[in-house]
């Protein structure tokens, strides 16, 4: 970045979450346990408005994502609209309902790559895990992304059902044509909290991926690009979340909330603002949610007099929050928080195979959380 | 003239790239799935020359030409080399 860059510093990026309806119901949903009905999503011209703004304030990405994103019939219109705005567009989808003729449509409109979700290699594992009978769609969708020459990348979240699958999915990101395969280890926030004694995979399991994913990058020289998100819980090290609060990203919810990581919903006293009330570059620049953890002078020890402070931000709030109930604490992810113990023996102890999952309940948007 | 090792291509933006200019930072940037490369100095005159018909002596000598005793010559194949094994030329 050049010295004229104003402070703070512009976000590069726009997570838009389009909507919360979804035909899957994974057990670690990035969504809220709290999903927005769809009477309250924003209308097209202000998902058209959010894009011009992004695009005025910085922001080069989009990520089209939801629950399903293809569930908004409008999506052609807010794809066009981003890329009026400059603004590189991603669909992130399960590849349900992505046919040929959509995909015409959104490539028309200017998408430039999509993200495609998989839960496991197997078929059936993976429908069991996703709530939903899709593989074979997310194959062909697959396909399609490649025929029409976009970017493919593959998105499949890691935990105790398919760690040990991991050879297998690299596999098929390489069969389907996949430019990336991000493999993703579950994160504990909202439903992936609410469902972690089932999700928690062994130290063994995280180990065995870990050396599978450097056995493939070995052998892949021109192959597709392998992204090993880290298990905080297992490395004793915070992840640097969002690349810092309110320094790289934000995210739009299905209502207009502005948010400065998709899960910081789950804060009590962010008091999030709404685009509907604010403009984009004000709620950046100045909302208190925004500012709340921005920099480092939020921090206490032993951040605050960390080498590492800089680096990793203190690790998430939203985990700080979860596990200490204090969001301004430091993540207990990280060896040297006074709550590590905490984490330390969740990941010894691993996970309960007894646990039930508790899913979003399919074809509803709301307060969703029951037992299957 | 032989051409040194890894100077026999003629660089092109790889397809899914979007070159473009960022107002708000007056930068101009490469754009990817998931990535941004920031053409700083003179990066962003040596990728205006990677359209696909320029091999790489042609694009050093161009580069020469407009900058008379920068280490053209030198610097470039491995510049664009490095960009090519990032995925952002092919």
């Amino acid at each position: 970045m050049t010295s004229a860059t104003p402070s703070p510093a512009r976000p590069w990026a726009l997570l838009a979450e389009l909507t919360h309806a979804c035909p899957l119901h994974c057990g670690y949903c990035s969504n809220p346990l709290e999903l927005t009905r769809r009477s309250r999503e924003l209308t097209t011209e202000q998902w058209t408005d959010v894009m011009r703004q992004a695009g005025e304030l910085g922001v080069v990405h989009t990520h089209l994502s939801g629950g399903e994103p293809l569930l908004r019939r409008d999506l052609e219109r807010i794809v066009t609209a981003a890329e009026a705005a400059g603004i590189y567009t991603q669909l992130v989808t399960s590849g349900v309902g992505l046919d040929q003729a959509r995909l015409d449509a959104l490539a028309s409109a200017g998408l430039r790559s999509v993200q495609l979700s998989v839960q496991h290699a197997d078929p059936r594992a993976s429908d069991r895990i996703g709530g939903h009978r899709s593989f074979a769609e997310k194959e062909r969708a697959a396909q399609l992304v490649r025929a029409a020459g976009l970017p493919l990348g593959l998105n499949v979240v890691l935990h105790r059902e398919n760690l040990d699958a991991v050879d297998d999915l690299i596999e098929l990101g390489i069969s389907w044509g996949a430019d990336r395969i991000e493999l993703a280890n579950v994160q504990f926030y909202g439903w992936g909290l609410l469902n972690r004694a089932a999700l928690l995979p062994t130290r063994a399991q995280i180990a065995g991926a870990r050396d599978a994913v450097e056995r493939w990058r070995d052998r892949l020289a021109t192959g597709p690009e392998l992204v090993w998100v880290v298990p905080d819980y297992f490395d004793g090290v915070a992840k640097p979340c969002m690349g810092g609060w309110g320094a790289v990203s934000l995210t739009v919810t299905p209502d207009g909330t502005v948010l400065p990581c998709p899960a910081a919903a789950a804060l009590p006293d962010l008091d999030p603002p709404n685009i509907r009330d604010h403009p984009l570059h004000w709620i950046w620049d100045h909302s208190k949610a925004f500012t709340r953890y921005r920099g480092t002078d939020w921090m206490a020890d032993p951040c605050r007099s960390c080498s590492r402070r800089d680096e990793d931000f203190g690790g998430c709030r939203c985990q700080a929050y979860a596990l200490t109930g204090d969001a301004g604490r430091t993540d207990p992810a990280c060896r040297l928080s006074p709550e590590h113990g905490v984490i330390r023996a969740l990941a010894d102890e691993g996970a309960d195979a007894t646990a039930p999952v508790r899913r979003r309940v399919p074809g509803r948007s709301e307060g969703a959380a029951a037992r299957v | 003239m032989t051409a040194a090792p890894g100077t026999d291509w003629r660089p092109a933006l790889a397809p899914a790239v979007v070159r473009r200019h960022d107002p708000v930072r007056d930068a101009d940037l490469l754009l990817l799935p998931e990535r941004v490369g920031v053409l700083t100095g003179s990066a962003a005159a040596v990728v205006g020359l990677c359209d696909g018909t320029r091999g790489v002596d042609d694009i050093v000598d161009d580069l020469a030409e407009r900058f008379p005793g920068a280490p053209v010559a030198t610097d470039v194949p491995p510049f664009l080399e490095r960009l090519r094994k990032e995925g952002w030329l092919r």
